[in-house]
């Protein structure tokens, strides 16, 4: 659109009566769509409303070349909106609208009694704005005063910034006098210019039209300075400072000053101040005084614990916000960490199978990269499969990458028990903050927490912050988060929001690498034969293979024989004995390549159990 | 000193008349002050001699009202030009936001209007001001005098406007260039507040 080289914001006389107008004109101009949308300016005729939607253009179209930027007036709309619905182009006229970048609407008064363009505009408004594009809108009344105004219009009109236009004031009359009169080339003395001033005037227009007598009687002056030179060096020195000082730049400067003044550091927003273009400063200045509110109300809970902290640098920085909960988390935890995890559990030492080959993957991939591959990672499975062991190997892992916050492994009973101990000391902060500055944070036996309603709810605060602060959370259970009883759904679905992997009990093939290991471990040499026999035992777990490998070493000693597979038979009795027959067919299968990992495993996967019972009896 | 307070949206501006003895920075200062509304003017504070040479300095506040919510503030200030009040100048030139300099148009005076210059320098560098950076604005003062007394422009510009500065022929006497050379400093100096990061 071609702009009104006449309506600038540089010539714009900004006084008391409409300082916030202008400022809103300026800041949407400056950032369309991000600020004040729709912005809606209201006031008497010939107070420079359409000056300031000009100005709006102007510097807009300054900014943002690309921008397309529609004017129109609402006289304008509602014969250019009847004549399309007579025609059977509304849409297309709407459209039209529509298409614009920025759409400023002068005189929308003028839709008064024509509720269908109304309509029409609370349309078109309201998709301008959703999209993020600015709307501009001048009016001689409120949206409320317009006589019978649609209740959609007026709505949409006043979710935007509504702002005021009034009558000049004595200053700025006197101001606008002496800008016309050095536009118009006149001499004005300042007695003339404060006589001229002091009368009352509706608007801008009997403004200029009491300069009309002078500037017919009084010839072009002489470029030889008179008494109105101050004044006109004062109007200079306005423009200077409108377009130098009062710029968004001014505006971010201004925040700097305020926010300096109450000692924070303003890197961020200095920073700013180097941008070729105007960025979105209300957003910006929004953002940082949400920062500091926020480093604010940390500094207030370090003070509960430790007073000296209050005035530490990193409350006064919002670019260190991450550095001020650090020194939050810490002071509240007493630099007393949680308990990290069991060294004796390594995963150099997990053994993998079939079994659990899945869990073990995950667990692998979650050290390779933590936080970022499985997050959470729940482990389930039958009791004494391997979970805790893989948990704490994990926590081991990560230690030895040097988290210096480091990694806090606790069984969930033992959460339970230290949390009521915690309300009973009154230190629960202390004790959450613990645990939210672990690096990562390990649960083992999640299931425990079924029917804690208080430490089920902080340790879903503990679990989001870990969360939130890409810090790894592992935790382990007997069963799939769904089967927990009385777990709150908020946190089974984040659970499951993870990876939930099961382990189940080791298959034969596993069965038979532990009890060689175990054996081995106990300094008992075993063939393959006692091996497969062993293997066949139908144990669940690995502990009741530690548990029998502790049994057939204790009984070899107490006999002081060797580990066979008649000493096997005889210790085990009839469960290896009847589960002996078994072995053959196994072994063969694993012998001649069978595609599966574990032969064992496709039986026991079996869904269902009438299949499963004839494979049984094959 | 402060320049822009955007805590408290203030603006002040320290404008330092500067040039040798006689050179008409008071009159300049003394014809603004004529012009300016009386409730737009602080007492103007002139110590002066007998024979009305300035000793110290003269101060010239100046109240520009509000400006785009800005309270703006112009402090003028004229230095004494004669060589010995070295000390004096360096004290005025102190926290200056700009500076006018002006010179005697008359040809017997261009060896002090150098000196005076080269003595500006000097101090500003004292306070460790870059010269080059600080807003700057010559004023060839006294152009009403009989032309066969005066230089040309343009060798006044020849030997005292290397750096290219805005520069007015002025009649401070009478008022012709007065306000003009200050428009041009304050909006150098504007100019250079808008542009920091202060």
């Amino acid at each position: 659109m071609v702009t009104d080289a006449r309506e600038t914001f540089g010539r714009f006389v900004v006084g008391a009566n409409n300082r916030l107008a202008a400022a809103a004109a300026r800041a949407v101009a400056e950032s369309p769509g991000a600020t004040y949308n729709p912005l809606f300016i209201y006031g008497a005729h010939g107070l420079g409303k359409s000056h300031l939607l000009g100005a709006v253009a102007d510097l807009a179209a300054g900014l943002w070349p690309e921008l397309e930027i529609r004017r129109d007036d609402g006289a304008h709309f509602v014969a250019g909106h009847a004549a399309s619905v007579a025609s059977g182009s509304a849409e297309g006229f709407l459209a039209a609208h529509a298409r614009a970048g920025m759409l400023l609407l002068d005189d929308v008064h003028a839709l008064e009694g024509h509720p269908s363009a109304q309509l029409a505009l609370a349309a078109l408004i309201d998709g301008l704005v959703s999209a993020g594009r600015q709307v501009v809108l001048a009016a001689d009344r409120l949206p409320a005063g317009i006589a019978e105004v649609e209740e959609a219009l007026a709505n949409t009109l006043s979710q935007g910034l509504l702002v005021d236009v009034a009558a000049p004031d004595y200053e700025t009359r006197a101001a606008i006098l002496q800008r016309m009169a050095t536009e118009q080339g006149l001499e004005l003395t300042n007695d003339v210019v404060q006589d001229l001033a002091a009368r009352e005037y509706r608007d801008i227009d009997e403004l200029r039209a009491a300069l009309a007598p002078i500037a017919s009687g009084q010839r072009k002056p002489a470029p030889k300075l008179d008494a109105g030179e101050f004044e006109s060096f004062l109007s200079d020195v306005q423009v200077v400072v409108q377009q130098h000082v009062e710029s968004w730049r001014g505006r971010l400067k201004e925040a700097i000053a305020y926010w300096q003044a109450e000692g924070f550091r303003t890197g961020v927003l200095e920073r700013a101040l180097d941008l070729p273009r105007a960025p979105d400063v209300a957003g910006l200045t929004a953002t940082f005084t949400a920062a500091v509110e926020h480093l604010r109300n940390l500094e207030r809970q370090a003070r509960q614990v430790d007073p000296s902290l209050v005035g530490h640098a990193v409350f006064r920085d919002p670019e260190r916000m991450e550095a001020a909960e650090d020194l939050v988390e810490r002071a509240l935890s007493g630099e007393a960490r949680a308990k990290g995890p069991s060294p004796a559990f390594v995963r150099e030492g997990f053994e993998v199978g079939a079994s659990n080959q899945l869990a073990v993957h995950a667990a692998d991939a979650v050290v390779a990269e933590p936080a970022h591959r499985y997050n959470p990672l729940v482990l389930y499975g039958p009791s004494g499969v391997g979970k805790t062991h893989l948990a704490n190997a994990i926590g081991n892992a990560l230690q030895l990458r040097g988290d210096r916050h480091g990694v806090a492994c606790v069984n969930a009973q033992q959460l339970v028990d230290e949390l009521i101990e915690a309300v009973h000391r009154g230190d629960v902060d202390r004790w959450r903050a613990r645990y939210r500055a672990a690096g990562a944070l390990i649960v083992d036996d999640i299931q425990f927490l079924g029917g804690k309603e208080r430490t089920q709810e902080e340790f879903f605060g503990i679990f989001n912050t870990m969360i939130e602060h890409g810090r790894q959370v592992v935790v382990t259970s007997d069963r799939v988060p769904a089967d927990i009883t009385d777990l709150e759904a908020r946190l089974r679905s984040r659970f499951e929001g993870g990876l939930v992997v099961p382990i189940q009990s080791p298959d034969r093939t596993l069965r038979e690498r532990l009890f060689a290991r175990y054996l081995a471990d106990a300094g008992r040499a075993a063939d393959e034969e006692v091996l497969h026999l062993l293997g066949d035992h139908p144990v669940q777990s690995v502990r009741e293979i530690i548990g029998l490998v502790t049994r057939l070493g204790a009984a070899a000693e107490l006999h002081g024989a060797d580990i066979t597979v008649a000493f096997v038979q005889g210790e085990l009795g009839d469960a290896v004995a009847a589960a002996a027959p078994r072995a053959p067919r196994i072994s063969a299968a694993v012998s001649i390549g069978d595609p599966f990992l574990d032969h064992e495993k496709t039986v026991f996967e079996w869904p269902d159990a009438g299949a499963r019972l004839i494979e049984e009896m094959r | 000193m402060s320049l822009v307070n955007y805590a408290t949206r203030e603006i002040t501006c320290k404008i330092v008349y500067y040039g040798p003895g006689r050179s008409g920075k008071t009159t300049n200062l003394h014809y603004i002050y004529g012009q300016v509304p009386s409730d737009r003017k602080g007492q103007m504070v002139s110590l002066a001699t007998q024979t009305d040479r300035t000793l110290f300095f003269d101060f010239l506040p100046l109240d520009l009202g509000t400006i785009s919510g800005f309270t703006t503030r112009f402090q003028l200030y004229t230095v004494p030009g004669q060589v010995y009040y070295q000390t004096t100048r360096k004290l005025v030139l102190q926290g200056a936001d700009g500076v006018v300099f002006v010179a005697d148009s008359q040809s017997r005076q261009l060896d002090e209007n150098i000196e005076s210059l080269q003595d500006l320098h000097a101090n500003l560098a004292e306070h460790g001001v870059d010269a080059r950076s600080i807003p700057l604005v010559l004023q060839y003062n006294k152009r009403d005098l009989p032309g066969e007394l005066l230089l040309p422009v343009t060798t006044l510009e020849d030997a005292l406007n290397f750096r290219g500065v805005p520069s007015f022929e002025a009649d401070a006497l009478h008022g012709t260039g007065v306000f003009e050379t200050l428009r041009s400093i304050s909006e150098l100096v504007l100019r250079r507040l808008g542009a920091s990061k202060g």
